[in-house]
């Protein structure tokens, strides 16, 4: 499964007659900080119902990649598509209203506000303008209603009106999730959605991801490789900013290039 | 600083009533000195609420508030011709939609602007304005210029008040003042509100979740600016003098710091701090000759000293403190045999387990107990 790297496009067509535009999809995306390439001519797919898991040691270019997936970062060069339409040149906010939804590693929510407020500040935002200056902006039922769904979805109910500052960690990397899920997104960029988690808690955001798969295009950027290999239905693994291979989970493990690259090193540190 | 149960503090919502009531009766209770004196708390209260949106609510340190404060005196000062009345309506209505309006061409400027940046731009357009009418004659240049006729209000013939009464002046004052006060309630509450609070606790999220932050920030300096332009327009109507110290940097910093005082981010917090301000300043110019030195006359050292005590030891300002009080006596009141009573009438112990470390969801603590806890300890 040696495959050419950026030259992958072909090959998933292929595999999905009839799927038509992938939900998420780069052509040679590139991105350099100053003499530094980040990410090189990285072309990668997403379809819907597919979780496609990004991995590759630190500094391999993963957070780089999803900055520039979601308009965070602009490349240097190449293209970012969503369905099919060049958003490359959009905004966070535009590729946001376009169905791309994103958590970060670094929790990124708001932490004065309880767990509610949070989901819905996120639903909110899929209510056309909030220009509206008179109604209270907690008596929108349908918005109440799609927070609340998010909540359930990640298990946050019980801790609707807790304020975030106050939860724990696992909560926080749940909350930030759940945010993600109240914009009702089409794509979904996850950051290390499990880093800083305990068990049970993981067990839970895996089940989660599993539900979510159905009707969803997920990226998703891991380390923990046994939460990886239960959920990919493609990996692809990126070295020095380059993507080293590209396939099948079970292709993926056999693959000696790979072995030697990242995940023979993570066999030898966990001894 | 947090939302709290609503529940919690009904006698809370009857304080705005009351005060709204007391400030009615006021002029039968007092003399002209005192009427005009809470008149003009009343505008800096107003002038502070407009700072504290942007400053408390959307996290927009304005350090050129003062220039829509100026423009809405000024609109007043050049619609009124010499020895002739200007029209009360149009010339409110004008002061507002200026200063508005100024706010939104400034604004589209500075709010692209971050941090440290955005207070000196806020500055730098102030003071460009300043010495517009500092060092041209279009407005009588440093002087300033007199309202020899206070506006006419009349509608159709029919004359609901007349300005040139101080006590009128003064229930016009107050009309703007409530006005204001629920008119930024509402917003607040409104999923405008929410969106600037979204955007003041993590602008960069917000632009994730798919809002697009520079419109709200936008409109939000632009009702800001607009209501700084009432205060403007009452304080021009009420002293009949206006000069380019309305527009100068000394008033974005009086009110900045009544702000501060009071509490940011509150409605109420920054009607308090302008006005235990202006009773500061009132008090501390009487102060007696001690010992040979007059203590009135550098009534500014007290008060900078006053500023420096309140900012070390006040973080969340004068409503802060007032919470800390009403929090501690609330938890000292509600403990009961290790439990503590939450707002909702159930009691949890109070070693409830923190969250702060692999807690899962269940052992979450309300926040409610954190709080009484804290007070408790204090």
């Amino acid at each position: 499964m040696n495959q050419p790297r950026g030259n992958d496009h072909a090959a998933l067509t292929a595999s999905r007659p009839g799927a038509g535009h992938p939900a998420l999809a780069t052509e040679s995306l590139t991105r350099h900080f100053g003499g530094l390439t980040a990410v090189n001519q990285v072309s990668i797919q997403c379809h819907s119902g597919q979780i496609h898991a990004v991995i590759g040691p630190n500094g391999a270019g993963k957070s780089t990649l999803i900055n520039l997936l979601s308009g965070e970062l602009v490349p240097s060069s190449g293209k970012v598509l969503l369905d099919g339409e060049d958003v490359t040149a959009q905004d966070p906010a535009q590729r946001s209203q376009r169905g791309l939804g994103r958590s970060y590693q670094k929790t990124n929510i708001f932490a004065p506000l309880s767990v509610f407020e949070n989901c819905r500040l996120a639903a909110q935002s899929r209510a056309g303008s909030s220009m509206r200056f008179f109604r209270p902006a907690t008596s929108n039922r349908e918005i109440n209603q799609r927070a609340l769904a998010a909540l359930v979805a990640t298990g946050l109910e019980a801790a609707s009106e807790c304020i975030v500052a106050t939860l724990s960690h696992g909560a926080q990397r749940q909350v930030e999730i759940a945010m993600t899920l109240a914009t009702a997104p089409k794509v979904l960029l996850l950051d290390e959605p499990l880093a800083g988690m305990g068990a049970e808690e993981s067990a839970q955001v895996v089940a989660l991801l599993n539900r979510l798969r159905g009707n969803h295009a997920i990226l998703l950027i891991e380390h923990d490789m046994d939460a990886v290999f239960a959920l990919a239905d493609r990996l692809t693994v990126m070295v020095n900013g380059n993507v080293l291979e590209s396939g099948a989970p079970d292709a993926i493990r056999a693959s000696p290039a790979v072995q030697a690259a990242y995940l023979g090193v993570d066999e030898i540190t966990h001894g | 600083m947090s939302p709290r149960p609503p529940n919690r503090h009904r006698l809370a919502h009857w304080i705005p009533v009351l005060v709204v009531i007391g400030l009615t009766l006021l002029p039968w209770i007092t003399d002209k000195f005192y009427v005009q004196f809470v008149a003009k708390m009343m505008i800096m209260g107003i002038f502070a609420m407009s700072l504290d949106l942007l400053l408390g609510h959307a996290g927009l340190v304005s350090f050129g508030h003062a220039a829509f404060y100026g423009i809405g005196a000024y609109a007043l000062a050049l619609m009124t011709p010499a020895y002739q009345a200007a029209n009360f309506w149009l010339s409110l209505a004008a002061a507002i939609g200026l200063s508005g309006l100024a706010a939104l061409i400034i604004g589209f400027f500075v709010v692209r602007t971050h941090g440290i940046y955005f207070i000196m731009v806020t500055l730098a357009f102030a003071q460009m304005l300043f010495f517009v009418f500092h060092d041209t004659r279009i407005a009588g240049g440093t002087d300033g210029i007199f309202i020899d006729i206070r506006p006419d209000a009349s509608l159709s013939g029919w004359v609901p008040f007349d300005l040139e009464n101080f006590v009128h002046v003064y229930f016009v004052a107050l009309a703007c003042f409530a006005l204001v006060y629920v008119l930024l309630r509402v917003l607040l509450r409104s999923p405008f509100g929410h969106v600037i609070s979204g955007i003041r606790v993590n602008e960069p999220r917000m632009r994730s979740l798919g809002y697009r932050t520079f419109g709200y920030k936008l409109v939000c300096f632009s009702i800001g600016g607009a209501i700084a332009g009432i205060a403007g327009y009452l304080s021009a109507l009420q002293f009949g003098v206006v000069n380019p110290e309305f527009l100068g940097w000394h008033l974005s910093a009086a009110v900045m710091m009544m702000v501060i005082l009071g509490g940011m981010g509150t409605v109420a917090g920054p009607i308090l701090g302008a006005s235990v301000w202006m009773v500061l300043e009132l008090g501390l110019q009487d102060l007696p000759t001690v010992a040979g030195v007059d203590l009135g006359k550098h009534w500014q050292l007290w008060m900078g000293s006053f500023i420096v005590l309140a900012s070390l030891w006040l973080p969340n300002g004068l409503l802060g403190l007032l919470s800390t009080w009403r929090a501690a006596f609330g938890a000292r009141t509600s403990q009961t045999g290790g439990q503590v009573l939450r707002p909702d009438g159930s009691t949890v112990p109070a070693d409830y387990p923190g969250a702060s470390t692999g807690a899962s969801i269940a052992s979450v603590t309300p926040l409610a107990s954190v709080e009484a806890r804290q007070a408790g300890n204090e």
